[in-house]
């Protein structure tokens, strides 16, 4: 335990580190404006869910996932089963288990505790923009200095910018106009960090096929439509790949 | 309902709570490298981007469940602009988002489009 402090402690005085994470914090500012209209979008709804404030309260600060929040929210509200709650939440959720392959080529040689907590302050723009900075892990699976100040600095910033709007959004529900539209502003931020990603032929071959097959099953329950994107891009990439790779 | 409504709810938040933790951390809870069989790893690599855009595409083109019928729709403008802005600037994703924002903003409060 103390041998982890002190080993934050040198982490937090090295001068790379310092560098990284105002180069997150700066990074992450564009993306943190899609997260502050997400967080005030989700505050506003559980705000008018009609459920009780000690509640939304508990869920704003301990959640922290916009799409399965506001999802799952008119379900609570609505006395839902709660095995359904879960699989809408598991379904919506099922891109970070995605993520946490990835995560753990970066950070697989932490402790357990630091791995579960870095993967929780993980949301969709820290995988984005994280991945787009640092594309190649290190070798021994253990973050650089400069990696672990970057992921903090894009984490941390992310996270406040979450929670600032999202207890804005419960206590000044009444005072945030319905025509703003400010859920669409996270869309945005979505797709811009969705942007860099295609990379190559074979990702935007299979990119086009999951927005579209999205588009078609858009009116499954518990947002299914998500998971059947998410095969079909693994099976039309996987065939993309095999058609333009030499491999 | 058997139990009360307020432990109903506070059992959901709950389950909220592990699930996020659990999805978020899944293959990062071993110690060990888990075992993928390749073809599963190379596939894997497509489903990210496709999650985002999963996300992104019906809530562009569906309004109350349906596709579009008119194209006076302040989203499909916000999503041209941000496209056009980040083609030509490469990389640029917080300047991708403002013109997209600007954009809805502009239609939605300026003119009031939907």
């Amino acid at each position: 335990m103390w041998g982890a402090r002190n080993a934050w402690c040198a982490a937090i005085d090295d001068p790379v580190w310092r560098g990284a994470f105002a180069e997150g914090r700066r990074d992450i500012a564009g993306a943190a404006l899609g997260t502050l209209a997400m967080g005030l979008v989700a505050g506003v709804a559980m705000a008018k869910s009609g459920v009780g404030l000690g509640v939304i309260l508990a869920m704003s600060l301990l959640v922290f996932a916009s799409a399965s929040q506001l999802a799952c929210l008119p379900l609570i509200a609505a006395g839902a089963p709660l095995w359904v709650i879960v699989a809408t939440a598991c379904v919506l959720n099922l891109r970070f288990v995605v993520f946490s392959v990835n995560w753990r080529r970066y950070f697989g040689r932490h402790r357990r505790l630091s791995r579960v907590l870095l993967s929780y302050l993980a949301g969709d723009p820290v995988y984005a923009q994280f991945v787009h900075r640092h594309p190649q892990p290190s070798s021994d699976g253990r973050a650089t200095a400069q990696q672990q100040g970057y992921f903090l600095g894009l984490a941390l910033t992310n996270w406040a910018a979450w929670h600032i709007a999202s207890l804005a959004g419960i206590f000044l529900a009444d005072a945030i106009p319905a025509a703003w539209g400010l859920r669409f502003i996270g869309v945005l931020a979505l797709l811009a960090l969705a942007l860099p990603m295609l990379t190559d032929r074979a990702v935007r071959c299979s990119a086009l096929a999951a927005g579209t097959v999205a588009l078609a099953t858009a009116s499954l329950p518990m947002g299914l439509n998500v998971v059947a994107a998410i095969a079909t891009a693994f099976v039309a990439g996987t065939w993309a790949d095999r058609r333009w790779s030499p491999r | 309902m058997h139990m009360g409504h307020d432990a109903y709810v506070w059992l959901a938040v709950g389950a909220l709570v592990v699930v996020t933790v659990l999805t978020r951390s899944f293959f990062l809870l071993p110690d060990s490298e888990p075992k993928l069989p390749g073809w599963l790893w190379r596939g894997l690599r497509h489903a990210p981007v496709a999650a985002l855009l999963a996300m992104v595409v019906p809530d562009v083109f569906l309004s109350n469940g349906r596709l579009l019928s008119d194209w006076h729709d302040a989203r499909l403008f916000a999503v041209g602009a941000a496209l056009a802005y980040y083609l030509v600037r490469r990389n640029d994703v917080a300047g991708t988002i403002l013109v997209g924002t600007g954009t809805l903003m502009l239609l939605r409060l300026g003119f009031g489009w939907p």
